[in-house]
């Protein structure tokens, strides 16, 4: 077997999708209960009572959307609701700009430099938001069928007032950045279906919203595609760091594309965490069904498999690796790690994977699958390291048996 | 029982009879305004199509429907079509019923469009006036004739008035149509980039309806000329005039002459006003 070469794999895999200010919310929503149709203070009272969906429905011929619905998404992060159809995820998504109304609780979105709450704000306010702040992407891509693909992309701008020269500037720019500057005065009928939804795209990113809400974007398009749009949304992602809660029921999108990731499932949040929260310590059995079939290698990275640095055996300044090769680890002042050796012998450090001998010392936010393949060529455990070098954790083959397993927890 | 029935007659007839009379003395102020209003604009039309040397009109006509479609055969046929009709000696008589069915038309499009959009706004508005609609379009057109000849005399203006009541429904019935049935993701595509109630109307509504609104009005055309006979007999000129003096005298030549003429008119008119071809072709993919 061959194994895959790994430096741009590596490169391309640790620049860090997060933006370097994670203590802000961009939206915040705070038990938020939605309801479809009549009765809502009946449905309501209901819930509280803790009656299901069914139930609820049976008796007032409500819809309970969501229940208590809590989420913090932070700013600059992909924030997947992941869950199957009726489990309220387009719903919740749909309350942050108010094309749902919500029966109580709070949507705060950030506008303008500080937190306005969209179920109560004035009409005027919400149209701004709208119109500045939150835009959005549609599964059937709602573009106006009549119009070129110039003015599809130019319709936010265009309700917000912004004509002539500076609307054509920023039309341009967007459809160079989805790659379809050469379509821009067919209409959108003559597009492929991938193609229609990169003007969605464009259009959402011509208002220049800080958040985009994307429901289910990609479904309607086939495989490859998709795949393709999806890949082409992160790229995008890495030099634009808005933040995005996109909508799913598509597990490995969700894995793929999602920083953090809410499962949804019956108008409930049942889970809401990290790709490797979700694989390696899934809420209920709900959760753990659904994870039962995925792929972990693509999906976990070595900080989530690996055997953190302070659970390791301390021996005067030295860390004991591995208590029967007697491989030990020194660090500097920083915490980096310095110099090691198998018993009382030094071992060299190989920061690149490229000399098997030596102690293979990388990033801790590299993929199960390149942990895999350097475990193999190695001759000792692997040693990660954090983005500031500091020594962070170590893995060997049975931290790698056991994330497969999904036993880590 | 049956007894009883037949001797308490409902007295209906007379109680709009009543209703006529009273807008008659007590309104006649606004019915002659309305009246001289609309047969000064009806005749003045009339009067500047007929100033214009036919030939020079008919080819103005041509030009303007090659402008629109694009399709000389469509121009052919309006040059050799009304030039029948000038040969036939029905060209000023035609003039009058373009001018009657234009002024018709327009009327119905300026009420209709603005009430089918309320009417797709507001589903419990459309409801109220949906059995009204129906009404307009079966109740037979001689009875509603009777009281708009009271109201506004003998002469054109009844009978426009006559052909708005039944042409009516249809731009109202397609407005409501192609309002109604805007898809919700394209509302909703413009409400979350933050659309006021004008920017739907204007940059979603109506571009998505535009379509189903002009089938309305070559509808509403094609309805306004079907009047044209039944309006003569209340005194309005044009092609009806000859039909009903042909009918009278029993006169089939000048019947089926006069005939022609509007089935002329009718064809030109509902090929011009049918949606010019996207100007965008389709591509192969």
């Amino acid at each position: 077997m061959t194994v895959a070469p790994l430096n741009a794999f590596d490169l391309d895999a640790a620049t860090p999708l997060v933006a370097a200010d994670r203590t802000e919310n961009a939206v915040e929503l705070r038990n938020v209960d939605i309801v479809f149709g009549r009765n809502i203070a009946k449905a309501l009272a209901l819930s509280d009572r803790g009656e299901g969906r069914e139930h609820i429905r049976e008796q007032v011929g409500a819809l309970m959307g969501t229940f208590k619905v809590n989420l913090d998404i932070r700013r600059g992060e992909i924030c997947v609701l992941m869950g199957l159809s009726g489990s309220g995820k387009s719903t919740v998504l749909r309350a942050i700009n108010g094309l749902n109304r919500v029966a109580r609780g709070s949507v705060l979105v950030h506008h303008r430099g500080q937190p306005v709450d969209v179920t109560t704000c004035r009409s005027a306010t919400l149209r701004d938001i709208r119109l500045n702040t939150v835009s959005m992407v549609f599964q059937q891509f709602g573009l106006l069928p009549w119009r070129s693909v110039r003015d599809n992309v130019g319709f936010g701008l265009e309700l917000r007032g912004v004509g002539g020269p500076e609307r054509a500037r920023i039309v341009d720019e967007k459809l160079a950045m989805v790659g379809l500057s050469g379509w821009a005065d067919k209409t959108v009928q003559e597009l492929s279906g991938g193609m229609q939804q990169r003007v969605g795209l464009a259009r959402a990113f011509a208002t220049d919203a800080d958040i985009l809400l994307m429901d289910e974007p990609f479904s309607a398009l086939d495989p490859l595609i998709r795949d393709k749009l999806q890949d082409d949304l992160l790229d995008l992602q890495r030099k634009l760091h808005k933040t995005i809660v996109f909508v799913s029921h598509d597990l490995s999108e969700a894995l793929k594309i999602g920083n953090r990731i809410a499962i949804m499932e019956g108008g409930h949040v049942v889970q809401f965490g990290t790709a490797a929260d979700i694989l390696l310590r899934p809420a209920n059995d709900y959760v753990a069904e659904f994870v039962k079939h995925m792929n972990p290698l693509d999906v976990l990275t070595a900080e989530a498999v690996m055997r953190p640095a302070h659970d390791l055996p301390v021996e005067g300044d030295m860390l004991l690796l591995h208590g029967s090769s007697g491989l030990r680890l020194t660090l500097d002042a920083a915490g980096r790690p310095a110099a090691a050796e198998v018993e009382g012998r030094p071992v060299a450090l190989a920061t690149d994977g490229g000399e098997a001998d030596g102690l293979v010392v990388v990033r801790s936010d590299l993929p199960l699958k390149t942990v895999i393949a350097l475990r193999d060529r190695a001759r000792h455990p692997l040693v990660f390291v954090d983005e500031t070098g500091r020594f962070a954790g170590l893995c060997d083959h049975g931290e790698i048996y056991r994330a497969l397993l999904r036993k880590n927890a | 029982m049956y007894d009883w029935i037949v001797d308490h007659k409902l007295s209906l007839g007379i109680w709009l009879k009543a209703l006529v009379d009273f807008l008659n003395v007590h309104a006649q102020a606004v019915f002659d305004f309305i009246s001289v209003v609309l047969s000064a604009t009806v005749d003045g039309l009339t009067q500047a199509l007929q100033m214009v040397p036919p030939l020079g009109l008919i080819g103005a006509f041509a030009a303007a429907a090659y402008w629109l479609h694009r399709s000389l055969a469509l121009s052919l046929f309006i040059v050799l079509s009304l030039l029948l009709v000038v040969n036939l000696g029905y060209w000023d008589a035609t003039m009058e019923t373009l001018s009657l069915v234009l002024w018709s038309t327009l009327t119905c499009v300026l009420i209709g469009v603005p009430v089918g959009i309320a009417a797709a706004h507001r589903p419990v508005f459309y409801a109220a006036i949906r059995p009204i609609l129906d009404l307009m379009q079966t109740i037979p057109t001689f009875v509603y004739l009777i009281p708009t000849l009271v109201l506004f005399g003998l002469g054109t203006v009844p009978g426009i008035i006559s052909t708005v009541i039944f042409a009516l429904p249809a731009p109202i019935r397609l407005t409501q149509l192609g309002i109604a049935s805007v898809p919700t993701s394209l509302r909703e595509a413009a409400l979350a980039y933050g659309a006021t109630r004008t920017q739907m109307l204007f940059k979603v509504e109506l571009p998505h309806a535009l379509p189903t609104i002009l089938a309305g009005v070559t509808q509403c055309i094609m309805l306004s000329l079907s009047m044209v006979v039944i309006a003569a007999l209340v005194g309005a000129d044009g092609l009806g005039k000859p039909v009903v003096r042909a009918l009278n005298t029993v006169n089939i030549a000048m019947g089926f002459e006069a005939g022609l003429s509007i089935v002329v008119l009718a064809i030109i008119l509902d090929r011009v006003c049918k949606r010019p071809a996207p100007r965008v072709r389709k591509a192969t993919r």
